[in-house]
């Protein structure tokens, strides 16, 4: 049995729009991935004890709240302080460009998607970053 | 290096990590659950079964909260159907959970079906040792939203909800073979919305009729609501009068054995596999022959016979 992909998409804070982030789950589970959806208005405290007992291999974090620069960082060091900093963490939702550069090179998000992106980036570039072993 | 130590002394990474080898059939599978293994024994295992929104994800959100009440530690098993398509899963089960999350006694996995069509994954019955190992004191299966025949879960679970809804269907559903048959306790859920009566005295007259459950265990039927809390309690203690009525009785020890027997034959038989395609291979493949069987000049039945002769019985002792 060939391993899958397992990601785990969720929704921190309090913005209560979630249509971006079921299209993705569904995008994601049609290109062969096992994708694990917790819901609305969720605390860093919960995805991240989530995407250790489901194993994901990467947590996408959908924000469209504004409080993105709070919230990666947040997600980034409670993974890191459960030992679990190898789940890569990635993101969509409005964030400003300078805000996007910030993060990536923070190491806060390996890679974020803003509007306007096809869902065949997204998918190509989880397959290109998830080690297959 | 995956280390069974941690497991059992509840570490929720190493537990997943186990977890995930097991369903993707890993290297050392089978030497890392047979290190396993003496450390179970000690969970009970609910299934919870029913049709797609029923509200089977609602109920195991209830249950946990009465498991948490009593000091109990839990795992969750939430299965939800694979892609026949894709090979993708969309495992939505957790969103009722959530409010357990971070509770330290609470481990709750998702697992797609993948390619299996009984209601489980074919992984679930190891991860239920996995969790078992953990230190949960009960563990929570609940399957795909079923229709009639996806029975799979009376194998693997102690005691069996059937979680059904008011208005579902005529009393000539209720005595059809499959799901019906496999209740340990049926659960009219959502017994807010009224007209539950019909469904209560379909299922209990269907109960008198069948001889099965003279001098036994006669599935109760409970009404439920998880929005209002009616009927949970009651269902909580139905539970735990199922596991010592069949613990008493001896029917605990009778699945448990056959389940083993399925489990070891299952394994046995993987070998044989493994063993004989071995062979073919060594032997030049069967290509020739599925030519012949296409072009009339074998025949499947005498061929299968042959085959089982030369491999098996002629080789004998000195290969087997």
């Amino acid at each position: 049995m060939a391993r899958r992909i397992r990601v785990l998409v969720a929704k921190p804070g309090l913005d209560g729009h979630d249509r971006g982030a079921r299209v993705i789950a569904r995008a994601l589970r049609d290109a062969g991935m096992e994708v694990v959806y917790t819901g609305l208005h969720q605390t860093p405290e919960q995805i991240v004890e989530a995407a250790i007992q489901e194993d994901v291999d990467v947590v996408g974090l959908s924000i469209l709240s504004g409080a993105h620069m709070t919230l990666f960082p947040r997600v980034c060091e409670l993974l890191k302080q459960n030992g679990a900093e190898d789940i890569m963490v990635m993101g969509g939702g409005t964030i400003p460009e300078a805000d996007v550069k910030a993060l990536k090179e923070g190491g806060w998000a390996a890679e974020l998607f803003t509007p306007g992106t096809t869902i065949e980036t997204i998918v190509d570039w989880i397959n290109a970053n998830v080690k297959v072993d | 290096m995956l280390e069974v130590s941690k497991l059992i002394q509840g570490d929720k990474r190493t537990t997943a990590k186990i977890i995930s080898l097991i369903e993707n059939e890993g290297e050392g599978k089978r030497e890392l659950l047979s290190k396993i293994y003496p450390h179970t024994g000690n969970a009970h295992v609910i299934g919870i079964t029913g049709s797609p929104g029923a509200g089977k994800s609602s109920l195991t959100d209830v249950l946990i909260k009465q498991a948490r009440n009593n000091e109990l530690k839990v795992g969750v098993i939430a299965v939800d159907p694979t892609s026949p398509i894709s090979g993708g899963a969309l495992l939505g089960d957790r969103i009722r959970m959530q409010e357990h999350a971070l509770d330290k006694n609470v481990f709750i996995r998702s697992m797609g079906t993948r390619g299996c069509l009984g209601g489980l994954a074919r992984a679930t019955k190891d991860v239920v040792k996995v969790l078992d190992a953990y230190g949960c004191n009960i563990i929570i299966i609940e399957t795909v939203g079923v229709g009639q025949s996806e029975l799979d879960i009376m194998h693997y679970a102690d005691t069996t909800l059937v979680v059904l809804t008011p208005g579902a269907g005529d009393h000539i559903q209720t005595i059809k073979a499959g799901i019906m048959e496999i209740a340990d306790i049926f659960v009219i859920n959502k017994s807010d919305l009224g007209n539950t009566k019909k469904i209560v005295t379909d299922i209990e007259q269907m109960l008198d009729m069948s001889p099965r459950y003279h001098g036994k265990w006669r599935p109760p039927v409970v009404e439920t609501s998880t929005l209002t809390g009616l009927g949970i309690a009651e269902l909580w203690s139905l539970m735990n009068q199922h596991l010592e009525t069949s613990r008493a009785s001896g029917e605990l020890r009778v699945n448990l054995r056959e389940r083993l027997k399925a489990e070891v034959m299952e394994m046995v038989e993987e070998n044989l596999s493994k063993y004989l395609w071995d062979l073919f291979a060594q032997n030049g493949g069967i290509e020739q022959v599925l030519d012949d069987l296409a072009d009339r000049k074998l025949d499947p039945y005498t061929e299968a016979n042959r085959i089982f002769q030369k491999f098996f019985i002629e080789r004998g002792n000195d290969n087997v």
